[in-house]
């Protein structure tokens, strides 16, 4: 078997125990808040629009979006908790909105009779009204469920184990094969998941009807054998895991996911038990090392410099770092270990052969030309200060600013559909397609030295930090550009580019 | 045992009245026939006596007690309903359907399912045959026989019909009418049965009471109105299945 694949297939059971686990919990709890909304909802007309609008509307609310504040809301924890809310909040819609028109579609001549046989209306609902509606409802929650898996996937971003730790991990270091046995997997559980309840349905709904024996056999054994497997998951999901003794965090780019490896991998050498919670947003990995959610990760110094602490200005390399110790320390109590020793530094670059054209060899020698060039950003560049510094500090604007993801932008600049892009330093993609890293004689850009930042309470370990500062100042820009490399264009592994580090570190 | 004084029904406030000033009563064991066109006020009539509806003046007695002074629930499980649409559960058997009434007054299990045996023999629908089915596996005849099955089930004193025997084939009509005629004599029920068909009020009723745009024309037993109707459209009425009756003989006589 292919090596890629099996090296994928062996975390397999990890990543289904933590989407069925993220499925369950999320649809079960959807189901006992949903139906009980949706029977209020029917009851009254004054309730029912106002109660559907509003859950209409947090159903339109994209998705990462609410991730994000749920994590915010929780004052930046992560992992399951904001996963399980986000999905709860994204199944009550078509639970309760089938629960209402399951309720509201009951004849009012079989109503009329219910009441008018004395039924108490406690009884119309249990005895008529309920039995009916169940059909609907069910449909509802098999329509909740699909999307339940299909969203859990984006769970990895918010630090949950789930599928999506394949897509979003294979996305970022182009393996395909990962994205594709993340999308198959996430793809058969909500086909399984559907399967079962419809099959539940049925054995329910024929139970007492004269079917043909061979068939109705063959619905029940299979959905049997279905609701088997899922008792096995959801034992296996609910057993005691035992807590790592670490976690180790990153966001969702190529260095992040090496550097991640890398420590994760020194660490239990050093006989620690350690769990990596990659793919996060930067927000939310800062904040869950201040709420000891997380216990190391790489952060950036111009990231905390403008990000957290709202500087615009740039008073140099060592007054940033001494900043942002200060701040990470002081102001939100984690300890800023060191410096890796590379610089992930936003610059602006161009192919060679269009630089020498226009003989570009600094950002100064753009000015002129400016006004006829194409720029490109990844997504956040140009919502970020360091663009309003560079405009404003060499007094340029583009004839046309797009956004790209960063994997796109690097194609795009090499088809010539953009004359200039804000690469990384550290990029592997910059050696790749042999650009030229224009130079920054204003000092625009702001440093961005690689640290390793750590949680309060992992700092307490002896042990923990002489393993993070062995390898403080032990990267190179070079080192790190080649790791990446590795990864990003080769289409090596995570684990190919810790052995290289690993192997240039000694 | 059914006593209507001076009943109104409006659903706008009193801007038009549905029923209006409607009174009547109906002795222990009599059948009271309710015929009149659509939109008379019928339904609404019945609906009131067992307060699916709630009046808007009047008094309504039942076994002599003032139907706003026991709760609806109870009002409602002492007294049998056949409803105008039927009404059954469809996701019920024949069989819980007959025994839903009985269930709701905590019967003993097999008491009701003999009683349920029983009165589906009685509407010719033997439980072994029907018992298991669901409604949807019924024609229509057959599902309003179990509708008035349910409304004799928990031997229920009165009796409320609205159309019983609408949807069925002139003989089991005829069957069913002498059958429930029978049942009615024998337990001494009390019955308001609403019709569109004079013949049946004329057979089946002890008194016949018409009503034309919420108001009773003319009240009293076949006999009466037959030789004393004192309105138009009383007259009108009787005559209908007087002219079919004469029909019947000329065509006969003329061959
Ligand atoms: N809930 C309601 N709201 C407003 N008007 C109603 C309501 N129910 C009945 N009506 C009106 O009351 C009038 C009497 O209705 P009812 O059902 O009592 O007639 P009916 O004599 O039973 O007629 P049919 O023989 O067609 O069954 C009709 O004009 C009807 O439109
Ligand atoms: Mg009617």
């Amino acid at each position: 078997m292919n090596q890629n694949l099996k090296e994928q297939l062996v975390i397999l059971p990890d990543y289904f125990q933590g989407h069925l686990t993220l499925t369950l919990i999320a649809l079960s709890l959807g189901i006992l808040l949903s139906i009980p909304l949706g029977i209020w909802a029917a009851q009254s007309q004054s309730v029912k629009r106002p109660l559907l609008a509003v859950i209409s509307i947090i159903q339109t609310f994209p998705s990462v979006a609410i991730l994000a504040l749920i994590v915010a809301l929780l004052g930046g924890q992560i992992g399951v908790l904001p996963a399980v809310i986000a999905l709860v909040l994204y199944s009550i819609l078509p639970i309760a909105r089938n629960t209402v028109t399951g309720l509201d579609s009951v004849p009012s001549d079989v109503m009329e009779a219910a009441k008018g046989i004395g039924m108490s209306s406690t009884q119309v609902l249990v005895k008529v009204k309920l039995p009916l509606a169940i059909p609907v409802i069910i449909a509802g929650i098999r329509t909740a469920a699909v999307w339940t898996v299909g969203l859990a996937t984006l769970s990895t971003l918010v630090g949950a184990t789930s599928f999506g730790n394949y897509i979003f991990t294979g996305l970022q270091t182009r393996n395909l094969v990962a994205v594709t046995v993340g999308s198959i997997a996430a793809a058969t559980m909500a086909i399984v998941l559907d399967a079962l309840i419809a099959g539940v349905q049925w054995i329910v709904e024929n139970r007492n009807k004269s079917i043909e024996p061979s068939k109705y056999r063959l619905i029940r054994n299979s959905t049997a054998g279905m609701l088997l497997i899922f008792c096995i998951g959801t034992v296996y999901s609910i057993l005691p895991k035992s807590e790592p003794d670490f976690v180790v965090g990153g966001k969702g780019f190529t260095e992040q996911y090496v550097i991640a490896g890398l420590l994760a991998a020194e660490l239990k050498e050093s006989g620690f038990d350690v769990e990596q919670r990659l793919g996060l947003g930067t927000e939310i990995v800062y904040s869950a090392t201040v709420n000891n959610t997380v216990d190391v990760y790489l952060e950036y110094t111009g990231t905390v410099w403008a990000n957290r602490m709202k500087n615009s200005h740039n008073p140099g390399r060592e007054l940033v770092m001494q900043g942002v110790t200060e701040f990470v320390e002081q102001v939100d109590g984690m300890v800023n270990v060191g410096a890796l020793g590379f610089q992930n530094l936003y610059a602006l670059a161009m192919r060679k052969d269009r630089a020498l054209e226009l003989g570009i060899e600094t950002i100064e020698d753009v000015i002129p030309v400016a006004h006829n060039l194409v720029a490109a950003g990844d997504l956040e560049f140009f919502g970020r200060p360091e663009w309003i510094t560079l405009r404003d500090t060499y007094d340029i604007d583009f004839s046309e600013r797009l956004t790209f993801d960063a994997a796109l932008m690097y194609n795009a600049l090499d088809d010539r559909q953009v004359d200039l892009i804000t690469a990384y330093t550290s990029d592997g993609r910059v050696a790749a397609f042999d650009l030229k890293i224009l130079e920054d004689p204003r000092n625009a850009f702001l440093p961005y030295d690689g640290i390793l930042v750590a949680s309060h309470s992992a700092s307490k370990n002896p042990t923990f930090m002489r393993v993070l500062k062995s390898l403080i100042g032990q990267i190179s820009d070079e080192e790190m550009r080649e790791a990446n490399r590795i990864v990003d264009v080769d289409g090596g592994s995570i684990m190919d580019a810790v052995a290289y580090l690993q192997s240039a570190i000694d | 045992m059914i006593e209507l004084q001076n009943i109104k029904k409006s659903f706008d406030h009193g801007r038009s009245f549905v029923v209006s000033d409607v009174s009547l009563r109906v002795e222990r064991g009599q059948l009271l026939g309710l015929i009149g066109e659509s939109g008379s006020g019928k339904t609404t009539t019945l609906k009131m006596i067992n307060r699916l509806e709630e009046l808007s003046s009047g008094t309504i007695l039942v076994k002599n007690e003032n139907i706003l002074l026991q709760s609806p629930v109870d009002l409602r499980r002492s007294i049998g309903y056949v409803f105008q649409g039927i009404g059954l559960f469809p996701h019920q058997t024949v069989l819980n359907n007959v025994a839903a009434v009985p269930l709701l007054l905590d019967w003993d299990r097999s008491l009701t399912r003999l009683r349920c045996e029983e009165i589906l023999e009685m509407v010719g629908l033997p439980i072994k045959d029907f018992g298991d089915r669901y409604p949807s596996q019924l024609s229509g005849g057959q599902q309003q026989r179990v509708g008035v099955a349910r409304a004799l089930a928990a031997k229920q004193e009165v009796l409320l019909m609205d159309e019983p025997f609408g949807a069925l084939d002139p003989i089991t009509r005829a069957d069913l009418q002498d059958e429930f005629k029978r049942i009615q004599r024998n337990l001494n029920l009390t019955v308001i049965m609403v019709t569109h068909d004079m013949t049946e009020a004329l057979f089946m009723a002890d008194q016949i009471a018409v009503m034309k745009d919420g108001e009773i024309l003319q009240i009293g037993s076949p006999k009466e109105l037959l030789n004393r109707p004192d309105h138009d459209y009383v007259k009108k009425l009787i005559e209908i299945p007087r002219a079919k009756a004469i029909r019947l003989e000329e065509l006969m006589d003329s061959k």
